[in-house]
C-alpha cells in the first residue's frame, strides 16, 4: 500500500503549521537569543524594540505565569534566560508583533549587555571541570581488566563523531490560538504532543486539560522534534496568553540550526584486546557525550550509547561508560539512532585499528564475532531472534562478495589517480523506549453510522508512513477496505498521555493498541451479526473483504448493514485500545535487564571512489541485506532504509558542525552545512529483504525500520578510509567523523605533502 | 504596476517591486503550495517555473521564488504547483506517488515542480537532464533513490511523444492543465502592453540581475531598495561572436552561458565545468556579470573568467571604460567601480589556434556548494614551450586572486613536472588563505596544489604524472 499521504502531498495540498490559514489578529513571534555562549546578562533593553509601531509586546521572563522550565527528563532549562546565559542562541525575550517582518526588524533593536565567561565547548575539557549533567554510567560483563592477559592483540586509539544537523526541510514552529475559559489550542510541528502539552501547562500554570495540542504532520523530524518543538509551542502559547491573541512562530532557516540542539557529537577512547584468531576478547570504551548546555534527552541518549556499544558482536568482557558533558552550546538531543550509532562508530574504529595492526581486512576480526544465537549482550539481554550472521552471510552471497573485491582489487591496480574502498557495516539496533514506562499507547476507533471509520492514535506521522501503516492495521483487524479508514490528526484530547513517535517504536506500540481496539470492536460486531443472521454460539463468525462470513461462507451481510444494525441495537461503536509492552525491564541499579522487545539486524556493503588528487570521493553502491522481520509495507519500508543509509552516509561524510571557541556556530545555514544531494547518493542502493517468520513482537512481525538502516551509513567512513589507504599505505588518518574532502585530502598526502601541517581535529573543531 | 500571469490568473499589483515573490505567492495570494525551506536558494521546496517568450518562443525555465524579485516576474507567466493541478495527478505526480518519492512532502512540491518543468523544456528528454532539473531540490527523507526511479518513470512515458505539437500533447496526457494552450498569446499581450525597461545607466537604482546574491545578503533591505530590473533588455542579452572577441552581455545568466553554442565551441568542457556551479534554477536566474560585482572571493564565474583572462565594460552616465577582469578587485569585496557604474558586458578572446582550458572546483559538497578552492588555467603551448598562461585561483585570499607572477613564472618554461612543482611553489607564495568553516589554511593550500596540478593532469594526461609530481 501507497503512502496514504501522497496524493496530497504532491499536489501541495497537505498542511503544515506555516499553511493553516491566519486567523484574524494573529501575532507573530520572534526570538531574541544570546550571541554570547556563556555569560550573566547584566542589561536587557527592549525599549526600542517596544517603540516598534507594529510590535504589541515584548516578554522576557519576567512575564511567564508558571514556572521558567522546559526541561523534560531533568529541570535544568529556562524557557527564556534570566541572569545567566549558556549557549549561543538561547532565548532571551520574545516581540510579538503585527507582522513577521516587523516582529523580526524589532528583534534586531534589542540590547544585551552579557559579561561574558569562558566558554566550554570540548567534552572532555567539561568532564575534566567536574560539568557532567548526570552520573556517569558503566556496563559491566565479564572482567574486562583481567581479560587483557589472555589477549594476543591489544589496540587501544580514540574515536570521535561530530553531531549533525536535523535538517528537517519544515523548520520547528507552532501557532496557537485561545479557545474558551482560558484554554489555548495550539497547532505545533512536534513528534511529541503530550509532551508539548505538559510543558506548556507548566510554563502557564495551567493544568494540562486547558491546553489542547493538535498535530497534523511534520516536515520532517528525525528526532529534533522530540522535544525540542516544546519551546516554540510554548513560546507562542505564552504569547496567547498575555495577549489574548493567536499567535505564530515559524522559524527562519537560520534561528532554527542556530537555537535548536543536534545530534550529540562524542570523544571517546576505545581499547580492545584480541585473540590469535581474531576473537574480541576484551572491550573497553569511554564515551564523553557532548550534552551541550542542558540535559534535554542527552540522559537517556548516553544510555543508549552503552546499551550498543557492542554493536552486533558478542563480546565476553566488557567494560564500557559514558559522561553526559555540559558544554556551551545548544542542548543536543535525540537525532535517528540516539546515541546507538555514536557508540557503533567506536567500535568498528577499535576493529579497524585492530585489523591495519595485524594486517587483515577488518571483515575478518568482524565476521568471527557476530552475535550468535542466544549469546549475551552486556546489559544481560540474549540476543533473540538473532539475524547477525544470517544477514552477513545473505550479503555476502547474495552480492557475490569474492566478485566484488576483485573487481576492486583491478581497479586499485590499474589507476593511479582514483582509488576503491569497501567496508562492511553490520548493525543492530535494540526496539523499544530504553525507558520502560513509555513503552505503552493508545488509539482510539469511532465507526461512524455510515460504516466510515475514523483513527486517532498517539502517532505522529513525519514522513515515515506511519498512518499508512495504521490503516494497514485497521483494515486487516476489521476486514474492511483501506478507504473507509481515515486516519485523524494526533490531538491531546483524544488520546492523552502518548509517548512521542521515536525509537522506531510508534508503528509496533500504535499499532498493537489499534489492532487491541479493533479486535474490540470486531467482537461486538460479530455478536451483532450472530444476533442478525440468527446463528447458534457455535458458528465462527468473522469480518473478511467487507463482508460478514459465517464458518469461513461469505454471507449476504456486509459492512454497512452490520454497522447500521449495531448501531440500532445500541452497541458501541467506539472503543480505546491501549497497548504496553510485556516482558521488557530494566534495572538501572545494577545496569541490567531485558530492555527491548526485540533486536534489528542486517549487513550493509559500501564501496566508494575516492578521486586522489581531489580529495574528493563519490559511492559506487551500498548492498544491504536487511532483517525487516516480516514487512507490512515494502515501499514505506525500502523508504525508511534508503533514507536512514542516506542520513548515516551524510553524518559520516559531509556533514561538518563546527562551533568556534566562543561557542557560535560556523556552520549555520545551508550554504555552509551540506546534507546530501541527489548526486552525493550512493550509484546504486540493493536492498535485499531478509524475510524471517521467526517469533518477535512486532506488529504484524514487521521490525521496526525507522532507525537502524542510518547506521548502515557508517560504512561510509571505512570505505573511504580503505580507499585512502590504497593511495597512501602510510596514512594514519584519524578516526574522525565526518570524512570530509578536506581530511580526505590530508589523509592522501600525509607524510607526502611538503610544508603541510596536519589539521588539528575535535569533535567540535575549533576554528576561526 | 507590475503584471505578470499567476498561473491561470492574471495579476497587476502596485507592491514594491523588490518584495520577494514566495512572500507574494504564500501570504498575498495564499497559494500555500509553495514551501519555505530556507529562503537562500539552497533547497529547492519554494521551486517555481517561470515562462517567457524567447525569440517568440514559449520557455520555461526553474526559479527559487526566495530569491525572486516580483520586478523579476514582470511580463511572465509564474507557474506555482496550483497552476499544474488539474483534476487527477499529472505523470510527474503519479510517478512520485507510485515510487514512494514523498515521504514527509516538504519538499515534494519542488521536486514535482522542476520536474514538470523537465517535461515543459525543448531540451533533449533524458533520464540526465530529467535529474539536473531536479538538482537544486533537497530531499531530507527518501535519500532520492525512489525520486530517481520516478524520473526514470517520466522519462519513459515521454517517450511516446513523438514530435507533435508538445503543448498539445502535454495538454492531452495530462500533464498540463489545457489552459496552458492560451499562455503564449496572452503573453504576447502583455508584453505588447508593458512599458520600456529603464535604461541600464540610471545610477540611482541597485541592479538586480537574478538576486541571488543580494536576496541571500539582505533580503529585508531589498524589499525597500529602488531596483533596476535589467534582465529584460533585450540590447544586454545574449552571447554574440564578433571577430576574434566573444561579447557577453549583462543579462546573461550562468545558464544562458553554459546552453551558449559560441562558448561551447571555445569551451568544448563547458557542461561539465557548469555542472559544478550552484544548481539548476540558480543557474537560471543568477547573471555573470552579478557574480562579478558580487567579489566573492570563491565566485566561480570570476575564476573561471579570470581564467580566461576576461574584460570588462563599465558604463556610468555619460562614461564608458574597458578594463581587465582581473583589474577590477582592489581588496575584500573592494572594486575599480564607481558609485553607478553598470557592468555592461564582458569581453573575451578567442585565439586562433585552439586553447588548453581547464576548471576545477572542490567544496564539502561536489555539487551545489560554495567552493572551498577553485582555480581556472589558460594554457598555449608553443611545442614543449608555455607561451602564455593565465591562472586563477578563489578562496585562497580576499580577493579573486588572477595569479599574477605564477602566470609571470609559466611563460617560456617547458611543459615539465618540474616546471609545475616550481610554479606551485610561485603559487604558495603569493596566496594567503585563511581558515573558515569551508577549510583551514593548510588544506587550502594543499588544495591549490592539488587543483594546479589537476589542471595539467587533465589537459596533459600523456604528458604529466601524478607519481612524478608529488
Ligand atoms: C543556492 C545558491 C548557490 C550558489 N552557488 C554558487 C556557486 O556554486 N558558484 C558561484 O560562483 N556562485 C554561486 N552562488 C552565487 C550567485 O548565484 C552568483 O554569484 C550569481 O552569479 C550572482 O548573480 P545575480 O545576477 O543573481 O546577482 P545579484 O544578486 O542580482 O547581484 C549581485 C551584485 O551585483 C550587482 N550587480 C548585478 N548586476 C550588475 C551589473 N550588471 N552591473 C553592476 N552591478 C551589478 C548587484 O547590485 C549586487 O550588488 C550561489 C547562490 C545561491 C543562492
Ligand atoms: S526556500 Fe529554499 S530554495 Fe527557496
Ligand atoms: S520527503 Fe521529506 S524532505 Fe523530501
Amino acid at each position: 500500500m501507497k503512502n496514504i499521504d501522497s496524493n496530497t502531498h504532491v499536489r501541495g495540498e497537505s498542511i503544515y503549521v506555516d499553511d493553516i490559514p491566519p486567523r484574524q489578529g494573529t501575532l507573530y513571534a520572534c526570538v531574541f537569543d544570546s550571541k554570547v555562549a556563556h555569560g550573566h546578562i547584566e542589561a536587557l533593553d527592549v525599549s526600542k524594540a517596544e517603540a516598534h509601531p507594529d510590535v504589541v509586546k515584548v516578554v522576557t521572563y519576567k512575564d511567564i505565569p508558571g514556572i521558567n522550565e522546559i526541561g523534560g527528563i531533568i529541570k535544568d532549562e529556562p524557557l527564556l534566560a534570566e541572569k545567566e546565559v549558556h549557549f549561543q542562541g538561547m532565548p532571551i525575550a520574545m516581540v510579538l508583533a503585527t507582522s513577521e517582518h516587523s516582529a523580526h526588524e524589532a528583534v534586531k533593536r534589542i540590547e544585551a549587555t552579557i559579561k561574558a565567561h569562558h566558554p566550554i565547548v570540548d567534552p572532555r575539557e567539561a568532564h575534566a571541570k567536574g560539568e557532567l549533567i548526570i552520573p556517569s554510567r558503566t556496563f559491566r560483563l565479564g572482567d574486562s581488566e583481567n581479560a587483557w592477559d589472555e589477549c594476543a592483540y591489544i589496540v587501544e586509539g580514540s574515536a570521535e563523531s561530530a553531531g549533525q544537523e536535523h535538517l528537517y526541510l519544515e523548520t520547528q514552529g507552532a501557532y496557537a490560538y485561545p479557545t474558551e475559559n482560558g484554554s489555548i489550542r495550539i497547532s505545533s510541528s512536534t513528534q511529541g504532543p503530550t509532551q508539548v502539552q505538559r510543558t506548556v501547562g507548566a510554563v502557564l500554570g495551567l493544568p494540562m486539560h486547558k491546553i489542547e495540542v493538535d498535530v497534523t504532520r511534520l516536515g520532517g523530524g528525525f528526532g529534533g522534534k522530540e522535544d525540542q518543538a516544546s519551546a516554540w509551542a510554548t513560546f507562542v502559547a505564552l504569547g496567547v496568553y498575555l495577549t489574548g491573541k493567536p499567535v505564530k512562530y515559524i522559524l527562519d532557516r537560520m534561528e532554527d540550526m542556530r537555537m535548536t540542539g543536534k545530534r550529540n557529537p562524542y570523544v571517546s577512547d576505545f581499547k580492545i584486546g584480541l585473540s590469535n584468531d581474531y576473537k574480541i576478547i576484551a572491550y573497553q570504551a569511554e564515551y564523553f557525550q557532548n550534552a551541550g548546555a542542558a540535559a534535554d534527552l542527552s540522559p537517556a541518549i548516553m544510555e543508549r550509547t552503552l546499551f550498543h556499544s557492542t554493536n552486533s558482536y558478542f563480546v565476553p568482557n566488557v567494560t564500557v561508560q559514558a559522561h553526559s558533558c555540559r558544554t556551551n552550546i545548544p542542548p543536543n538531543t535525540a537525532f535517528r539512532g540516539f546515541g546507538g550509532p555514536q557508540a557503533m562508530f567506536v567500535i568498528e574504529a577499535a576493529i579497524t585499528k585492530a585489523a591495519e595492526e595485524i594486517g587483515v581486512p577488518a571483515s575478518v576480526i568482524q565476521k568471527a564475532n557476530l552475535l550468535k544465537e542466544k549469546d549475551k549482550f552486556p546489559y544481560g539481554q540474549p540476543a533473540g531472534g538473532n539475524e547477525a550472521v544470517d544477514s552477513w552471510v545473505r550479503a555476502e552471497e547474495k552480492y557475490d562478495i569474492k566478485a566484488l573485491r576483485a573487481e576492486i582489487d583491478a581497479f586499485n591496480q590499474s589507476n593511479q589517480l582514483y582509488k576503491k574502498g569497501l567496508a562492511f557495516m553490520p548493525i543492530c539496533f535494540g526496539i523499544s523506549f530504553t525507558k520502560t514506562d513509555m513503552n505503552q499507547a493508545r488509539a482510539l476507533i469511532h465507526i461512524y453510522s455510515d460504516g466510515s471509520i475514523g483513527i486517532s492514535t498517539g502517532a505522529v506521522e513525519m514522513g515515515q508512513g506511519v498512518n499508512t501503516k495504521m490503516v494497514q492495521v485497521a483494515a486487516h483487524y476489521l476486514g474492511v477496505d483501506p478507504s473507509r479508514i481515515k486516519i485523524e490528526t494526533t490531538n491531546t484530547t483524544r488520546v492523552a498521555n502518548t509517548s512521542p513517535s521515536a525509537a522506531s517504536a510508534t508503528a509496533d506500540l500504535n499499532g498493537k493498541a489499534t489492532g487491541i481496539a479493533c479486535n474490540a470492536l470486531v467482537k461486538r460486531l460479530t455478536g451483532a451479526a450472530r444476533k442478525k443472521l440468527g446463528l447458534s454460539e457455535q458458528a465462527v463468525i468473522t469480518i473478511k473483504d467487507e463482508f460478514i462470513h459465517v464458518d469461513g461462507q461469505q454471507t449476504e451481510l456486509g459492512w454497512e448493514a452490520l454497522v447500521q444494525f449495531a448501531f440500532l441495537e445500541r452497541i458501541a461503536l467506539t472503543e480505546n485500545g491501549h497497548y504496553a509492552t510485556p516482558t521488557i525491564h530494566f534495572d538501572k541499579e545494577k545496569e541490567k535487564g531485558h530492555p527491548f522487545a526485540y533486536h534489528v539486524y542486517g549487513t550493509a556493503i559500501t564501496c566508494v571512489t575516492v578521486d586522489c588528487v581531489r580529495g574528493r570521493y563519490e559511492f559506487d553502491y551500498v548492498k544491504i541485506a536487511h532483517d525487516f522481520g516480516s514487512s507490512m509495507n515494502k515501499i514505506v519500508d525500502l523508504g525508511q532504509t534508503e533514507g536512514g543509509l542516506v542520513q548515516g552516509i551524510g553524518w559520516m561524510t559531509m556533514e561538518e558542525l563546527m562551533y568556534n571557541k566562543e561557542g557560535r556556530l560556523l556552520t549555520n545555514a545551508l550554504s555552509t552545512y551540506k546534507i546530501p544531494d541527489i548526486y552525493a547518493v550512493p550509484k546504486e542502493i540493493e536492498v535485499d529483504f531478509l524475510e524471517s517468520d521467526k517469533e518477535n513482537m512486532a506488529i504484524f512481525k514487521s521490525k521496526a525500520v525507522g532507525e537502524p538502516p542510518l547506521m548502515y551509513g557508517i560504512g561510509a567512513y571505512f570505505a573511504i578510509r580503505d580507499a585512502v589507504k590504497a593511495f597512501n599505505p602510510q596514512a594514519e588518518p584519524p578516526f574522525s567523523a565526518p570524512f570530509t574532502p578536506e581530511k580526505v585530502l590530508m589523509g592522501l598526502y600525509d607524510g607526502k605533502a611538503n610544508n603541510v601541517e596536519s589539521v588539528p581535529v575535535g569533535a567540535v573543531k575549533a576554528k576561526g | 504596476m507590475i503584471k505578470f500571469i499567476l498561473n491561470n490568473t492574471p495579476i497587476s499589483t502596485d507592491k514594491h517591486s523588490g518584495t520577494i515573490l514566495l512572500d507574494f505567492i504564500r501570504y498575498h495570494k495564499a497559494l500555500t503550495g509553495t514551501k519555505i525551506g530556507c529562503r537562500e536558494g539552497d533547497c529547492g521546496a519554494c521551486t517555481i517555473m517561470v515562462g517567457d517568450l524567447r525569440n517568440g518562443q514559449l520557455h520555461y525555465e526553474s526559479m527559487t521564488s526566495c530569491l525572486t524579485p516580483l520586478g523579476n516576474a514582470q511580463g511572465k507567466h509564474i507557474v506555482t504547483i496550483e497552476g499544474f493541478n488539474g483534476d487527477g495527478l499529472t505523470p510527474v505526480q503519479q510517478a512520485m506517488v507510485d515510487e514512494g518519492g514523498t515521504q514527509c512532502g516538504f519538499c515534494t512540491v519542488g521536486f514535482v515542480v522542476s520536474l514538470q518543468g523537465f517535461c515543459l523544456s525543448s531540451k533533449p528528454q533524458t533520464y540526465e537532464n530529467a535529474i539536473a532539473a531536479i538538482d537544486g531540490n533537497i530531499c531530507r527523507c527518501t535519500g532520492y533513490k525512489s525520486i530517481e526511479r520516478a524520473a526514470q518513470r517520466i522519462v519513459d512515458h515521454l517517450g511516446n511523444y513523438k514530435g507533435q505539437d508538445k503543448m498539445n500533447w502535454l495538454v492531452e496526457q495530462g500533464y498540463l492543465p489545457a489552459y496552458f494552450k492560451t499562455i503564449q498569446q496572452q503573453l504576447e499581450t502583455l508584453k505588447a502592453e508593458l512599458p520600456q525597461p529603464i535604461t541600464p545607466q540610471n545610477g540611482a537604482l541597485t541592479p538586480v540581475g537574478g538576486g541571488t546574491d543580494l536576496y541571500v545578503q539582505r533580503p529585508a533591505e531589498m524589499r525597500k531598495t529602488a531596483i533596476n530590473h535589467f534582465l529584460d533588455q533585450n540590447e544586454l542579452k545574449g552571447i554574440s561572436r564578433k571577430g576574434d572577441n566573444i561579447h557577453i552581455g549583462a543579462a546573461c545568466t550562468a545558464e544562458d552561458l553554459r546552453s551558449s553554442t559560441i562558448m561551447q565551441e571555445h569551451i568544448p568542457n563547458l557542461h561539465a565545468f557548469m555542472k559544478l556551479v550552484s544548481s539548476t534554477p540558480i543557474r537560471n536566474m543568477g547573471t555573470v556579470a552579478g557574480n562579478f560585482v558580487n567579489a566573492s572571493p570563491i565566485g566561480d564565474l570570476t575564476i573561471f573568467f579570470l581564467g580566461l583572462n576576461a574584460s570588462i565594460v563599465l558604463s556610468g552616465v555619460g562614461t564608458k571604460r574597458t578594463i581587465a577582469l582581473k583589474d577590477f578587485y582592489k581588496g575584500y569585496k573592494q572594486l575599480d567601480k564607481q558609485q553607478g557604474e553598470f557592468l555592461e558586458e564582458i569581453i573575451i578572446q578567442v585565439p586562433q589556434q585552439p586553447i588548453g582550458f581547464n576548471f576545477e572546483k572542490v567544496c564539502k559538497r561536489t555539487h551545489l556548494d560554495i567552493a572551498t578552492v577553485n582555480s581556472a588555467l589558460q594554457i598555449k603551448l608553443s611545442g614543449d614551450t608555455i607561451i602564455e598562461a593565465h591562472a586563477s585561483a578563489g578562496g585562497v585570499g580576499p580577493t579573486p586572486k588572477y595569479l599574477q607572477n605564477t602566470c609571470n613564472f609559466l611563460k617560456g618554461k617547458p611543459l615539465t613536472e618540474a616546471t609545475i612543482q616550481q610554479a606551485n611553489e610561485v603559487i604558495q607564495d603569493e596566496i594567503s588563505p585563511i581558515s573558515d568553516a569551508r577549510g583551514t589554511k593548510e588544506y587550502k593550500r594543499l588544495l591549490l596544489r592539488q587543483l594546479f596540478y589537476a589542471h595539467f593532469l587533465t589537459l596533459f594526461p600523456d604528458r604529466i604524472q601524478l607519481a612524478q609530481l608529488v
